[in-house]
């Protein structure tokens, strides 16, 4: 049962083979069983799960005299920590916030709440989502169900775990520079970022404004798009979301029909994603998968993005710069984080700051307001937002030769925990393709294209603007063809 | 470029964090590091062309002027460090 997929689960449930109180009673079993061990949550709150799921039973039993119930009824969703829910202790996986229960909920939980799912439990994460291993986190570091000496991938890190290991059918992430398509690469999982602007950011705490955005963290693009359905749309409490018309992410999964569902496809191949700087397994497996979506009629065009080498440099002025200024609302007055003792004002937010937040959310801070201060915002900030121009152009210019942009997400497989934590620069270069996407505002995808060495591999694919049923459509069909994204990982039982 | 010891802690002295002088010290070096990265973009010279502030080049939104939230104040004090009445309460600022 808890391997099935949504669809499967929601049929179950409508079939009354399983209730949602059932259902959610057999992840938080097993949630208790395997989370001390894989770190995937950071709190459960089994009584307010329950309560969600016996709402959901009763929607359900209603649902067959023309209730209102979605796919997602009576469905458990893991939830990432950044994401306010009203009465659950919100953490975003750092000490500022420790203590904190949301008042209030985020448009996201709303909408899942609405759609009649249950919230399982909020995942780990690393600290404020800063971070490509899970191990930035107050918390602790996630391991990674393929291997528990190895990381999960980061940000979303715990959400990436939990539904590997099967402690949830499907979970959301955010995605600020790769946080949702790098952890599911390296867990076996789909995830995806949408378009800018598609998922509301509102009570979704912020990391670089300009590049954060949500999305769903699943088994298969099928479940992905359920999950994006609930997920996106217009509100108005997001001076960034977009207005524009709902879509239904579902129902260009299986177009066209026929033996070559993706005839007529191009598939841009950058070669800045094809040079050195990729482990061989995994260019091995990235092109393995290209090779399948030939035999499914595609074809494959190349093309360059000549300034994605300046990805990770711009970001890196940029997304501090933005983390600075957001941080700053964490000053130990309101609510977080207050230091037990100090001598004034200004000694409390120092020290409140200084002991709320780990290491590597203080250097992003000082990155920023360096990067900000006055003498240095234009060879810096404006420097940065100059490139981030001229990576958006190579992106337009790319979309005029092909329909989606594939490549590998992440350089390696999952590495082990530690190996990289004392280096922030390496640990920034595991970034380096996912980046770009989130400069530029486009949509992107991991998709799992198998296992070197027992670990997965990621297949990255970057869509044009709003073309997120495009990217579903076109993994849904590799999906069909493959078993990549079923593999699950050994000795979790 | 590479940044001293003083301007990490006049820094952190504006983004209001506390740092020991150890922690200066480590902090310096894993900077010195990022910005090593950071200056790659130095090179490039992007005369004539726009900032790209944001992914959706749209002006902002404007709404009604009307009152769309209600007084959640209890709330929002519950999870305060400390509060009287309706205030937040932090150290004195004016003798």
């Amino acid at each position: 049962m808890i391997a099935r997929n949504l669809k499967a689960l929601a049929q179950a449930l409508a079939d009354k083979e399983i209730s949602s109180v059932e259902l959610t009673q057999l992840y938080l079993d097993r949630i208790a069983r395997l989370n001390p061990e894989i770190n995937a949550f950071v709190t459960v709150d089994a009584e307010r799960s329950l309560a969600q799921a016996r709402a959901a039973d009763q929607r359900l039993a209603a649902g067959k005299s023309g209730g209102n119930c979605g796919p997602l009824t009576g469905i458990p969703l893991a939830q990432k920590d950044i994401f306010c829910a009203k009465g659950w202790r919100t953490t975003c996986g750092s000490r500022m916030l420790d203590n904190f229960v949301s008042p209030y909920d985020a448009t996201v939980i709303a909408k899942f709440d609405a759609a009649g799912a249950v919230n399982l439990g909020k995942t780990n994460m690393d600290e404020f989502a800063m971070g490509s291993s899970n191990e930035t986190s107050y918390f602790g570091a996630v391991k990674n169900p393929w291997d528990t000496a190895r990381v999960p991938g980061g940000s979303s890190g715990g959400s990436a775990a939990a539904v590997a290991a099967l402690l949830a059918p499907a979970a959301t992430g955010t995605d600020t520079g790769g946080s949702i398509r790098q952890p599911a690469a390296l867990c076996n999982l789909t995830g995806l970022k949408p378009t800018y602007g598609v998922v509301s950011r509102y009570g979704m705490i912020a990391f670089a404004s300009s590049l954060d955005q949500a999305g769903p963290m699943a088994r298969s693009a099928e479940d992905c798009a359920l999950l994006l359905n609930a997920m996106a749309g217009f509100d108005e409490r997001d001076s960034t979301s977009l207005e524009r018309p709902l879509e239904d992410y579902s129902a260009q999964l299986n177009a066209p029909a026929g033996d070559k569902p993706l005839a007529g496809l191009k598939i841009g191949l950058p070669k800045e994603f094809f040079g050195e700087g990729c482990s061989p397994e995994v260019m091995q497996l990235v092109e393995a998968a290209l090779a399948e979506y030939r035999k499914l009629g595609a074809e494959t065009v190349a093309i360059s993005l000549p300034n994605m080498k300046l990805s990770v440099p711009a970001y890196y002025v940029i997304a501090p710069a933005e983390a600075s200024s957001n941080l700053s609302r964490f000053d130990g007055v309101r609510y977080g984080y207050r230091a037990p003792e100090y001598a004034d004002l200004n000694d409390m937010y120092s020290k409140s700051r200084a002991q709320g937040f780990g290491a590597e959310v203080k250097r992003r801070i000082l990155i920023g307001a360096y990067v900000l201060s006055h003498g240095y915002y234009d060879a810096y900030y404006l420097q940065a937002q100059r490139i981030r121009r001229l990576i958006a152009n190579d992106f337009v210019a790319a979309f005029k030769q092909c329909d989606v942009i594939m490549g590998p997400t992440s350089p390696s497989t999952a590495f082990k925990l530690g190996e990289k934590a004392a280096d922030p620069v390496q640990m920034y270069l595991s970034d380096i393709y996912t980046i770009a996407v989130n400069l530029a505002g486009l949509p992107g995808m991991s998709i799992p294209c198998g296992l070197a060495n027992g670990l997965p591999a990621g297949l990255q694919l970057i869509g044009d603007y709003f073309g997120e049923a495009k990217l579903l459509n076109v993994a849904h069909r590799y999906q069909q063809a493959t078993g990549w994204h079923q593999q699950r990982p050994a000795g979790l039982e | 470029m590479s940044l001293t010891l003083e301007q990490v802690r006049r820094v952190a002295h504006l983004a209001r964090i506390e740092v020991s002088d150890a922690e200066a010290q480590s902090t310096l070096g894993h900077l010195n590091g990022i910005f090593a990265l950071i200056e790659e973009m130095q090179a490039v010279d992007t005369r004539g062309v726009e900032p790209m502030a944001h992914a959706q080049d749209l002006a902002q939104r404007l709404r009604e002027d009307r009152v769309t939230e209600v007084n959640q104040r209890a709330a929002f004090q519950a999870v305060a460090p400390e509060i009287e009445g309706a205030l937040y309460l932090v150290p004195k600022v004016i003798e």
